[in-house]
């Protein structure tokens, strides 16, 4: 997979599950070193994980948001507020100054693996 | 020191108000405005006055509260009659006698109903139908009345006969001529309306002339005609035509009409310079102009003048209408009945489907002259814009009404002029909504608060909006009734596709008629409430796990701070109190937050998402299922106690709502469903406020729709009265389906019917009559939802698969660490945000019970 350009350091992968745990249009929390992160399967199949704190609903609660296209970007709708993020870039669509961190993820020998700064 | 200026104005009507309000827009500081007015109110929408029968109080018809004049510094006196004018002091005298200093004087009195001198005609239950007051009296004696007669049948007749219907009254409609209508629509036009409205039930005599009034064999009166014949009835309501009040202008000498109405020139003064004359109190270019607009140019007119600027002032207005009467659509534009010198006309009748339309044309063959509608009035507005603006006819004239739906023929908007008047009743033209549109409006809604147009009689919201979209489009913004960017359909639309074609998957779906490849938050839901709605498969079975609204997905209600709200069905409100133990057994070991809810039932706040399932499992076991809060689905039927213990209750209110409740319980519709049951017309289940509203009578129910409790209140109407059990559950299967069907995305009853075509006689046409005949679709499609029924949480809880979701993390048992609590009136809430820093005993949640 192709990595967010701002990431440049050598990465460490963590093993977060089997491919199968998440099905395809659903997204699932995951604790990374004490990170909450939303880990989504998109609709053509591929992931992209983001934090799943959601900074205008305060609360850890995006990888429970509905997930889908708008205007041709992927975006996760948080179900507290409806704001939609946009998972490639975590920038959110209706307020463009608020965004979240986003995280590179791969499938790798059946397993969803998060990278981490080494 | 600038010197005053004592303005007095009487009368606060319709017309009256507009005067105020432009004064008052006017900023001049030195105008002291003083408003006499008889009524014990101040103005409200008389032509909407019938509205106060199905549901409108006095406050929504208002136009104006007391306040807004004291904020103005203007003086209302209300229930204040004037009752003589002295000229040569400039002063008016008020029946309480007190006199008040004018410079200058606005009449603005209005008209009076005329009741013919019929002998008889002044007992208690003669009515009229002009102000509020007289519409409490009439429904004060429909209470105990039959039948009703209206006595004319012009357009308020036919008006009144539908307030005398809707308030369950046989209704007659008695008329002179001998047609319906006479003044606006011709003979054809005339029979034609004539059937459609016995058709409802209300019967017509016309040619009938009442010579008396006398006490009735079989009801309270007895009308007997000129021809010998006889009508018997509980009610009589006269509706005769108007005679303009004009008493004071007369005593005081002023120049009026021979037959009524206080003569005024174009800037509105009457024949004393120091005193106007407008609305339907006044006479200009020798006729009286019985509607609310002409009415409006008048009260400019005269603010123009009073305020030293005057234009060109009143010029006659024109008289064209579109209304619907008894759910009958009726236009009438310009020279309806063909008097001018050799105009010809073109005709289109469709009799199956009650269909008349007639355009008059001049000698030329070049202009439209007139126009005569009824039963399909779409191409009203272009027609009167022709009128008006003059505008070259089509080769082939004909053509403009050939159709049954002419609107291919229509003129674009784009012909008409900028200057063209697009509603009348408020004087906003072409341009006017360009340059809102051009401002940032794109939706009937804004349009009508930002300029008026289309917010007084209506008449003119196709046409505005078809000029606000003509604008949009020319902006390059596009205008669209889709649901998303994914599907060119709405949710009807869509619904038809899935069922029509038996569609049981989002990618199907999407495949076939969308585009794209995912979806997005909008259409997915859409698509499972549809799903759910025609097929009623499990939410969370593995294709429609990934439509659901995150409350659908946890079965649960998502709280500020990530965690969950849990409420178990409790029908009618009515629980054991073993039930009650349970509950509250469950909710000390969980630690959850407990309330009553306002739909009569339990809540318990606090469960995180791991717990629910344990939670669940608990409730299940001890007697509960499922209370769908979480969904856009039927949510509680509230009722009173009903016959059960209640002295007054004529009926068992509370068996009839767990029936309800247990019989649609769960249903996925476009929003949420409420109803309620009450045991008698005391109304303690609020049932005038729900979606679905049953009352009980002493031989059955009386079932209302279409009410609404939230954001915009709206008491429910009258659909059917009087039902018995099995008839009742008949008619809200269908009304439901109907609903689901057809309702938009996240629109509840009320709005839904408030953007319907034909209104509530639609409604009950297609769910009581059957006019579509699609009742008995209806009634197996709510029979399988019913049948298919499961707890939602039952079957979760038996479905490894489905429960493994309920986790907070994927590889991890921990909890959300964010979650905290404080304690408050004895139980625990989640910190605020600004609480998180402080010092706070929070509360420890992840005890495992
Ligand atoms: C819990 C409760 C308040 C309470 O503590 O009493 C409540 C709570 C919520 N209401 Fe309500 N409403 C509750 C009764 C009502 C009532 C009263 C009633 O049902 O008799 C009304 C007015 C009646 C009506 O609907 O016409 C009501 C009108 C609304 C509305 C406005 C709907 C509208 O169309 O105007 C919303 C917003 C919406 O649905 O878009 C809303 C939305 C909500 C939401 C879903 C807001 C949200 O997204 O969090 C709340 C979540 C409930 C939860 O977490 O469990 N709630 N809500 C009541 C639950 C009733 C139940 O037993 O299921
Ligand atoms: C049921 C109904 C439906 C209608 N539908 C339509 C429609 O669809 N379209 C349309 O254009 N028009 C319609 N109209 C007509 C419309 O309501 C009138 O044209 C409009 O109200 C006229 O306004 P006005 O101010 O001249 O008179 P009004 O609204 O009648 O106001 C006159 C006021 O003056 C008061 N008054 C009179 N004499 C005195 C006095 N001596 N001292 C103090 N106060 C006094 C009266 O009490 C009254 O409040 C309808 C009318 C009714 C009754
Ligand atoms: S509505 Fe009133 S009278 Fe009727 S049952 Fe309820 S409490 Fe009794
Ligand atoms: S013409 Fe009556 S509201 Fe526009």
């Amino acid at each position: 997979m192709t990595l967010p350009a701002h990431i440049t350091t050598d990465l460490q992968w963590i093993r977060v599950a089997p491919c199968t745990a998440i099905p395809t249009g659903l997204g699932v929390g995951a604790l990374i070193q004490g990170q909450q992160l939303a880990i989504f399967r998109c609709g053509d199949g591929s992931l992209r994980a983001i934090s799943n704190y959601d900074p205008i609903g305060a609360a850890h609660v995006l990888a429970r948001g509905l997930i889908g296209q708008i205007r041709g970007q992927r975006v996760v709708a948080s179900p507290l507020y409806k704001q939609h993020y946009d998972l490639d870039t975590g920038r959110c669509l209706e307020e463009p100054q608020v965004f979240v961190p986003i995280f590179p993820v791969r499938e790798e020998a059946g397993y969803i693996e998060i990278g981490v700064a080494a | 020191m600038q010197c005053s200026l004592k303005v007095v104005i009487v009368g606060n009507g319709m017309v009256g108000q507009k005067l105020v309000e432009l004064l008052h827009a006017s900023e001049r500081r030195d105008l002291v405005i003083t408003i006499l007015a008889e009524e014990p109110r101040p103005a409200y929408d008389r032509v909407h006055l019938s509205a106060y029968f199905s549901g409108r109080d006095a406050d929504d018809l208002a136009l104006a509260r007391v306040e807004d004049f004291a904020a103005h510094g203007s003086h209302l006196h209300l229930n204040t009659r004037v009752t003589a004018i002295d000229r040569d002091a400039r002063c008016v005298f008020t029946a309480s006698g007190e006199s008040i200093a004018y410079d200058h004087l606005i009449l603005a009195t209005g008209s009076y109903p005329f009741v013919p001198p019929i002998p008889g005609k002044d007992t208690a239950t003669c009515h009229v139908y002009r102000t509020i007051e007289d519409l409490e009296a009439i429904q004060a004696s429909a209470r105990d009345a039959r039948t009703g007669v209206v006595v004319g049948g012009g357009l308020l007749g036919l008006e009144a006969a539908k307030a005398l219907r809707d308030l369950g009254l046989e209704t007659h409609v008695v008329e002179f001529a001998p047609r319906l209508m006479a003044v606006q629509i011709d003979e054809g036009a005339g029979q034609l309306l004539r059937s459609k409205i016995e058709a409802l039930g209300v019967r017509v005599h016309t040619q009938a002339q009442t010579q008396s009034i006398v006490d009735g064999a079989t009801a309270r009166h007895r009308m007997l005609f000129a021809d010998g014949q006889h009508l018997d009835t509980d009610l009589i309501l006269f509706s005769a035509g108007i005679r303009p009040r004009d008493e004071l202008a007369r005593q005081a000498g002023l120049v009026c009409g021979e037959r009524g109405g206080i003569v005024i020139d174009d800037h509105g003064r009457t024949s004393d310079p120091h005193i106007y004359a407008i609305g339907e109190c006044a006479l200009w270019g020798g006729r009286i102009y019985g509607l609310v607009a002409p009415g409006y140019r008048m009260a400019e007119a005269v603010a123009a003048h009073l305020l030293g600027h005057p234009g060109n002032g009143f010029q006659g207005a024109d008289m064209s209408t579109k209304l619907k009467l008894l759910g009958v659509d009726v236009a009438s534009i310009g020279d309806a009945h063909a008097q001018t010198e050799g105009a010809r006309s073109c005709f289109f009748i469709d009799e199956m489907q009650g269909i008349y339309k007639k355009i008059v044309i001049d000698a030329a063959g070049r202009r439209l002259l007139g126009a005569v509608l009824l039963g399909d009035t779409e191409s009203y507005g272009n027609l009167l814009q022709m009128m008006l603006n003059d505008l070259p006819l089509p080769e082939r004239p004909g053509d403009l009404i050939a159709t049954a739906t002419s609107g291919n023929t229509a003129l674009g908007v784009d012909a008409l002029p900028d200057t063209a008047i697009i509603c009348s009743c408020n004087h906003v033209s072409k341009a006017d909504i360009i340059t809102a549109v051009r401002g940032g409006v794109g939706d009937l809604a804004t349009l009508k608060t930002c300029c008026k147009a289309a917010s007084s009689c209506g008449g003119c919201a196709t046409l505005a909006t078809q000029v606000m979209h003509a604008e949009l489009k020319k902006m390059g913004v596009a205008v669209r009734t889709d649901l998303c960017e994914h599907f060119s359909y709405s949710r009807q639309e869509l619904f038809h596709l899935i069922r029509v074609e038996g569609l049981r998957s989002f990618d199907e779906l999407l495949r076939r008629h969308g585009h794209g490849s995912d979806g997005c938050d909008l259409c997915k839901p859409v698509a499972a409430s549809i799903f759910a709605s025609t097929w009623n498969q499990h939410l969370l079975d593995t294709p429609m796990a990934g439509l659901q609204d995150s409350n659908d997905y946890f079965l649960a209600n998502l709280q500020r701070d990530g965690s969950y709200s849990v409420v178990p069905r409790m029908p009618a409100g009515e629980v054991t109190p073993a039930g009650l133990l349970a509950i509250a057994d469950i909710a000390q070991r969980y630690q959850l937050y407990t309330k009553i809810t306002g739909g009569q039932r339990v809540d318990l706040f606090g469960a995180r998402v791991d717990q629910l399932p344990a939670i669940w499992a608990e409730l299940i076991a001890a007697g509960f299922e499922s209370g769908h809060a979480y969904g856009k689905a039927v949510r509680t039927v509230k009722s009173c106690v009903g016959s059960t213990w209640c002295r007054y209750g004529v009926q068992d209110s509370l068996h009839m709502a767990v029936t309800l409740e247990n019989r649609y319980r769960g249903i996925r519709s476009p929003h949420k469903l409420k109803m309620a049951v009450s045991g008698c017309t005391r109304e303690c289940a609020e049932a005038q406020s729900k979606d679905i509203g049953v009352i009980a009578t002493d031989k059955g129910w009386n079932l209302y729709v279409c009410g609404n409790g939230g954001m915009k209140p709206r008491h429910a109407e009258l659909l059917v009265g009087d039902l018995d059990d099995a008839r009742l559950l008949q008619l809200i299967d269908r009304f439901i389906m109907f609903y689901i069907r057809t309702a938009d995305r996240l629109q509840r009853t009320s709005v839904w019917r408030e953007q319907m075509e034909g209104g509530l006689d639609y409604l009950r046409a297609v769910v009581v009559d059957d006019a579509l005949g699609l009742a008995a679709e209806l009634e197996a499609d709510m029979q399988h939802l019913v049948d298919s029924y499961r707890c939602e949480w039952k079957a979760t809880l038996e479905s490894p698969e489905k429960l493994a979701r309920f986790r907070h993390f994927i590889n991890s048992e921990q909890p959300d660490e964010h979650l905290a609590y404080t304690a408050e009136r004895g139980q625990r809430r989640p910190l605020h945000h600004h609480e998180r820093h402080e010092q706070h005993e929070t509360i420890n949640v992840d005890t495992h019970p």
